[in-house]
């Protein structure tokens, strides 16, 4: 343990700003998860432990309808957003070099650069534009948008497990008699499957947890447990908002650790 | 039989260009140990990637039994590869990665029972047939490799230095199971190697390349005895170099005259190359003796007596300048000794030593 040299734990005033920001981020979130199961109507003043919000929660059926339709939404657009970045990952990784791979690459990550209120400004008029040629007003809109944003989410470790994986096996496929898309069936797609998974996952999260571009593309009836959460914020606000963020923040943190589990069982 | 005619891979272009394989030809027999032997960056691996498919030469062609293999992709091609790595399947047990190819080629399920089963007898891998493949031994993985490619009996299996990664015991081991495999699956295996010894034991014929070129074809005792030049006589076993002058050639033997004044036979040059003048001749350390300073064909005084346990090598500082050494295999009872400041004479019957090209 003795290195020499620069070491940041040893420096003035770590532990004050690790413990600031810690406090930062995790104190509003325990507060959170304290007082949804608060027996008052208040989220500030504590009356003592009550289940009371998460059954007000369960039985609202605005809740339920915003439920089910972000769960439909995160589903497909993750299924989408993963099957996309796989191709996207093989065209950017089992290719020879080709011209324009840089910008491909830059073009499909590109919802983590944009600001997102700005995509959400243009396909709020594209959108638009569209619906008034076709009359369709239904889910795929939001589907679509989802999809979208989530593609470089899925993308990333879809990537990152494809540039780990040895090429020798694919070509050891080929030269036991594999036509391409046998070798990618029975070689690439197997061993792939641990960075697939996380990729959906990650997109799920991603999708299940979007208010910006939601907000804009949604229409009329249309929320989701994220932007019925913000409509309620403008109303009265009750424990109800905390039992609904803790039951996300335990899907979140479930999908967290089972995506770490996955990654890791890499040897 | 694999006929390679002129094969050129020029990796790059412009500035960056780099020739891999400089304009090859070679043909190989069917049902022959062939090895291409030389040191790492000479154009062998590459060579063997041309064969399996992995790699388009830039120039020429390779035809298996009359057949062009450079228009087929490699799945076409009935040609299989053990890896350097043995790039075993990760996710598949010992017997689904024997079983690959044949499923790949959609042979009948019964079929493929029985030729991994064999495959397994014969490479001695039965009792773990179910394991996966990262539960085994880098011995054991070599021989599933080597099942593997085997098993959709190619015409050709291509091995890449297979054994590097085994130590020592194993690998002598996996040498002569090599060569038994060899011989009873009737299969061409084409080696690539950069251990000579490897290349010596194993092969019918080996080829030494160097810079992306085969420098010399033989067997292994015409190769290492009559080695046609300077890189092949040092690349393969040690060798003494010495500048001479040939008076005269005809047939095998060439009339040397050696530095000291002294005249003796040599080897005339394989490829040719016997004009009068002045020469290297090659000459193997264990080919030559010592003996007393006056008598031999070249004096000098002993610099260095380096025992080896099988055998010992003496070092000379030869009076006409350069170095020589001689190696003798130690005997139970030695009677003759030397010790380093003697003074002594090498000696060395007529025809050991090689007349080699420039």
């Amino acid at each position: 343990m003795a290195t020499k040299g620069f070491n940041v734990r040893k420096q003035t005033g770590f532990n004050s700003i690790a413990m600031f920001c810690f406090v930062m981020l995790y104190l509003p979130i325990i507060l959170l998860v304290i007082y949804s199961f608060n027996a008052g109507e208040s989220i500030a003043v504590w009356e003592g432990f009550s289940w009371r919000w998460y059954v007000s929660a369960w039985e609202n059926e605005k809740v339920q309808d915003a439920t089910i339709r972000s769960l439909i939404i995160a589903t497909c657009a993750s299924l989408i957003a993963t099957s996309a970045a796989v191709l996207a990952a093989l065209a950017t990784t089992r290719v020879k070099p080709w011209r324009g791979q840089t910008l491909a690459f830059a073009l499909v990550n590109q919802p983590l650069m944009v600001p997102e209120i700005v995509t959400a400004v243009a396909l709020l008029i594209f959108f638009a534009m569209v619906k008034v040629a076709t009359g369709y007003t239904g889910l795929a809109y939001l589907i679509v948008a989802h999809s979208a944003f989530c593609i470089p989410f899925a993308y990333m470790p879809i990537r990152a497990r494809l540039q780990g994986m040895d090429l020798n096996l694919e070509q050891a496929g080929a030269d036991l008699y594999g036509t391409p898309v046998k070798v990618f069936r029975h070689i690439t797609l197997p061993q792939l499957w641990p960075g697939i998974l996380a990729g959906a996952m990650l997109a799920f999260v991603i999708s299940l947890d979007d208010v910006v571009i939601t907000e804009f593309v949604k229409s009329a009836g249309q929320d989701t447990l994220p932007t019925y959460m913000l409509g309620q914020l403008r109303r009265v606000i009750t424990p109800e908002i905390n039992a609904i963020s803790t039951a996300l923040l335990a899907v979140s943190v479930l999908m967290v650790i089972a995506f770490f589990l996955l990654n890791r069982t890499r040897k | 039989m694999i006929e390679i005619d002129g094969a050129t891979k020029i990796f790059g272009d412009g500035a960056d260009a780099f020739t891999a394989l400089k304009d090859v030809s070679v043909t190989i027999d069917s049902n022959e140990f062939f090895t291409l032997l030389g040191p790492s960056g000479c154009g062998k691996t590459t060579l063997l990637r041309v064969i399996a498919g992995f790699i388009d030469p830039t120039h020429g062609t390779v035809q298996l039994d009359g057949e062009n293999l450079l228009d087929l992709p490699p799945f076409k091609r009935p040609v299989n590869t053990v890896f350097q790595s043995y790039a075993l399947f990760p996710h598949l047990t010992v017997a689904q990665n024997i079983a690959f190819g044949l499923e790949m080629l959609g042979k009948p399920k019964a079929e493929i029972k029985s030729t991994v089963e064999e495959m397994l007898e014969l490479v001695k891998m039965a009792p773990l047939a179910d394991r996966k493949t990262s539960e085994i031994s880098g011995g054991q993985q070599q021989r599933v490799a080597l099942a593997r490619a085997l098993a959709p009996r190619p015409k050709v299996l291509l091995l890449d230095e297979p054994l590097s990664a085994l130590d020592f015991k194993l690998r002598k081991e996996m040498q002569l199971e090599l060569k038994r495999l060899q011989h009873e699956t009737g299969i061409t295996f084409i080696f690539v190697t950069h251990d000579q010894e490897e290349a010596l034991t194993m092969s019918d014929r080996i080829a030494v390349m160097n810079a992306g070129t085969i420098r010399q074809i033989g067997g292994p005792r015409d190769i290492y005895d009559h080695p046609a030049e300077r890189f092949v006589a040092d690349f393969i076993g040690d060798t003494n170099f010495l500048e001479a002058e040939l008076i005269s050639a005809s047939g095998d033997t060439a009339q040397i005259k050696l530095s000291s004044g002294k005249e003796v036979q040599a080897r005339a040059n394989p490829d040719g190359a016997n004009a009068p003048g002045t020469v290297t001749l090659a000459i193997r350390p264990e080919h030559a003796t010592l003996g007393p300073a006056e008598s031999g064909l070249l004096s000098g005084t002993l610099s260095d007596v380096v025992y080896f346990g099988t055998d010992t090598h003496y070092h000379v500082d030869v009076d006409e300048g350069g170095k020589f050494v001689v190696r003798r295999q130690n005997q139970p009872e030695q009677t003759q000794s030397h010790a380093a400041g003697d003074r002594v004479g090498l000696r060395f019957p007529g025809g050991v030593s090689q007349v080699l090209r420039d």
